[in-house]
């Protein structure tokens, strides 16, 4: 097991280099940090030329990238533009976003399995009806949307009907928050709530789909005629019997949307003024900040081929034939 | 997103070994009729016609132009603005005329570009094989794993094509052509090797003619599915790369755009957040309904032919109980 993580993990690093140049490059050619400065009337060129040299600009591409790809194999991430460490700007972001996408993906696996067994073991009731048109209506509605909807009424509905605020629809958490351990936790769930609930709606209804079929398929094979004619009382035949085995496919799909996730948050963060890694991409684009960006892809990418190498271990483990 | 919809534990994405099978599919009979049978899916299709029809010639026939500003600040749905203003006075019907139309665009060159795209590649991968098939899989195995939207928020803030409908959706096409490139190199990389493509080859047609006139027809029904699927995917992207201010921008307009100005004033002035949204909505609904009922229609052994045809043989065998109690 131990050769196989090495082995994938081997085999992700070109890839992951190629994909680096490439968005570096494109980075570079599309972003230029110093629209601002040349844009005012008043800065001499030689101030433009000087900021030009201390961002390494007045050097190739090529050179650029191998400045960068250096700093990086040494843990060094390079300087934002706003003369932050990019590293230590990443850690802050990164924590603040992964809060959002790991409560996310968790609520998303538990609503999206249940919702897809009930809806294959009840196939064609009232709940598997109700549940599917509600799935398509999801799937057909941006997230920035319902995100906003549910900003504007649920939240404000629900602070009212409890009397107290409880649920937050702006920032991560209140600023400099003090207090004991419990009314801190209640407020990162505050904050959390919304957010979180915007980011799970597509992929709940995705996976929900998914498993759904997938448990339908599985449902209707011979070994689950055996299971039960030994004797297996229903629960165990549907949930050790049917689901594991209806699970293998849905956690490559699972793995293959952790990267969705990350990219659903960057809208998320901006409907809900999140600090995270979302806005820091959405800042670096804008201002043409390469560390930045680059930054955010490489975190990107490393989790999520962390979780395809995740969801091939899980594989082996649900599936017992498969042998890694 | 469309690989999402189309994905079917059942139906992996084909490679070489289900080739025979996604071959045998695509040329089944009677794929029109089957379509036709389906209620829902000829709703959709009708309401497409229609928001199509309303985009391209509502802008004209309506009173007020996108970019009008009347005087009338901030009113709510009357009969003189249907969907209100806003705050600075744009007609919101005219408005969400626009956005519809352009988001319409948006998902149709996606959709043709992408599927020419990716077509072109895949048939290219697949009638050569070797080396080129090897580097055009890795191609395609690379832009699948990177992070999109990384992708497109920094091609859509390239400096000349800022707020370009038509840039944006090269952007988006550049990011959506990888499902079909698979398909269509596995039913090229078994078709090739037929008796009748030899026969092509021995009076002498070129690879280019081969592929164009005597393969691609029998991958025609996975490709126009994979292809309506992406015209929902592309607006939603596109919608959403307009909120994070990516996308289309003043004085142009999309839905992704109104959304993001009338965010604000939801709880206010609901009419501007609301109808952007739902009309982004009701678009990927419809064409998501057309494109579930094109894949059933093109393989009925699909679940949801499967269920329907339970239904009614269901439905049947309730009314001859029935009958047979009312005689009894």
């Amino acid at each position: 097991m131990g050769a196989f993580i090495l082995r994938r993990l081997a085999v992700s690093v070109p890839l992951l280099l190629a994909t680096s140049l490439l968005v570096f490059g494109l980075v570079t050619v599309a972003g230029d940090p110093l629209t601002d400065l040349r844009s005012q009337d008043d800065v001499a060129p030689e101030v433009i030329e000087a900021r030009r040299h201390a961002l390494n600009l007045d050097e190739p591409v090529v050179v650029r990238y191998w400045t960068w790809l250096s700093g990086v194999v040494r843990g060094d991430f390079g300087v934002s533009l706003g003369g932050r460490e990019v590293r230590s700007l990443l850690w802050e972001r990164l924590q603040v976003t992964l809060r959002m996408v790991l409560a996310a993906t968790l609520l998303a696996l538990l609503a999206g399995v249940a919702l897809g067994v009930v809806g294959a073991v009840r196939q064609n009731s009232v709940f598997d009806r109700v549940s599917r048109v509600l799935m398509y209506l999801l799937l057909a509605m941006p997230a920035f949307w319902v995100a906003g909807l549910l900003k504007s009424y649920l939240a404000i509905r629900l602070n009212r009907l409890l009397g107290h605020q409880v649920v937050f629809t702006v920032g991560e958490a209140d600023p400099n928050l003090t207090g004991p351990l419990f009314e801190r936790l209640a407020n990162y769930g505050g904050h959390l709530l919304l957010p979180t609930i915007a980011l799970v709606l597509g992929p709940i209804a995705v996976w929900s789909r998914y498993l759904r079929a997938s448990m339908l398929q599985v449902l209707s094979a011979d070994y689950l005629r055996a299971a039960r004619a030994k004797g297996l009382p229903e629960s165990a035949v549907v949930l050790r019997h049917a689901l594991r085995n209806a699970l293998v496919p849905l956690t490559t799909l699972v793995a293959l949307h952790f990267g969705h996730l990350l990219a659903g948050a960057v809208i998320v963060e901006r409907v809900f003024s999140w600090q995270g890694m979302g806005q820091l991409l959405v800042s670096g684009v804008t201002t043409g900040d390469a560390n930045v960006v680059m930054a955010w892809l490489l975190v990107t990418s490393a989790s999520v081929i962390v979780c395809n190498l995740l969801a091939d271990l899980a594989y082996s483990w649900l599936d017992p034939r498969v042998h890694i | 997103m469309t690989d999402v919809l189309e994905a079917r534990p059942g139906s992996p994405a084909p490679q070489v070994d289900a080739d025979s099978e996604v071959i045998a599919r695509a040329r089944r009979p009677g794929a029109l009729r089957r379509f036709r049978r389906r209620p829902v899916a000829l709703a959709a299709l009708a309401v497409l016609a229609l928001l199509v029809v309303a985009a391209a010639l509502g802008g004209r026939v309506w009173r007020y132009h996108y970019a009008d500003i009347t005087p009338d600040l901030s009113v709510s749905p009357s009969w003189s603005h249907p969907m209100g203003t806003d705050g600075v006075g744009h007609d919101m019907l005219a408005r969400v005329l626009r956005g519809t139309q352009r988001s319409l665009l948006v998902g149709i060159v996606v959709a043709v570009v992408s599927t020419a795209f990716g077509a072109a590649v895949g048939a290219i991968a697949g009638y050569c094989r070797g080396l080129v098939d090897a580097v055009l899989m890795r191609f395609t195995d690379m832009v699948l794993t990177v992070p999109g939207i990384a992708i497109l928020a920094v091609l859509a803030g390239w400096g000349g094509a800022k707020g370009n409908w038509l840039a944006i959706s090269l952007v988006v096409a550049a990011l959506s052509w990888m499902g079909i490139a698979r398909v269509v190199r596995g039913v090229v990389l078994v078709l090739r090797e037929q008796q009748f493509v030899e026969a092509a080859r021995a009076v002498g047609a070129g690879p280019g003619r081969i592929v164009a006139s005597h393969i691609l027809p029998h991958a025609a029904g996975p490709i126009i599915v994979k292809a309506t699927f992406s015209v929902g995917a592309a607006i939603l992207a596109e919608s959403g790369l307009s909120y994070l201010g990516l996308g289309i921008s003043p004085p142009d307009t999309s839905l992704g755009l109104l959304i993001a100005i009338g965010e604000p004033a939801a709880s206010t002035r609901p009419w501007l957040f609301y109808v952007p949204g739902l009309m982004i909505a009701l678009i990927v609904l419809s064409v998501n309904l057309v494109g579930d009922a094109l894949r059933d229609a093109f393989d009925p052994t699909d679940e949801g032919a499967i269920h329907a045809r339970a239904a009614r043989s269901r439905r049947l065998s309730e009314r001859a109980q029935r009958t047979s109690a009312k005689s009894a």
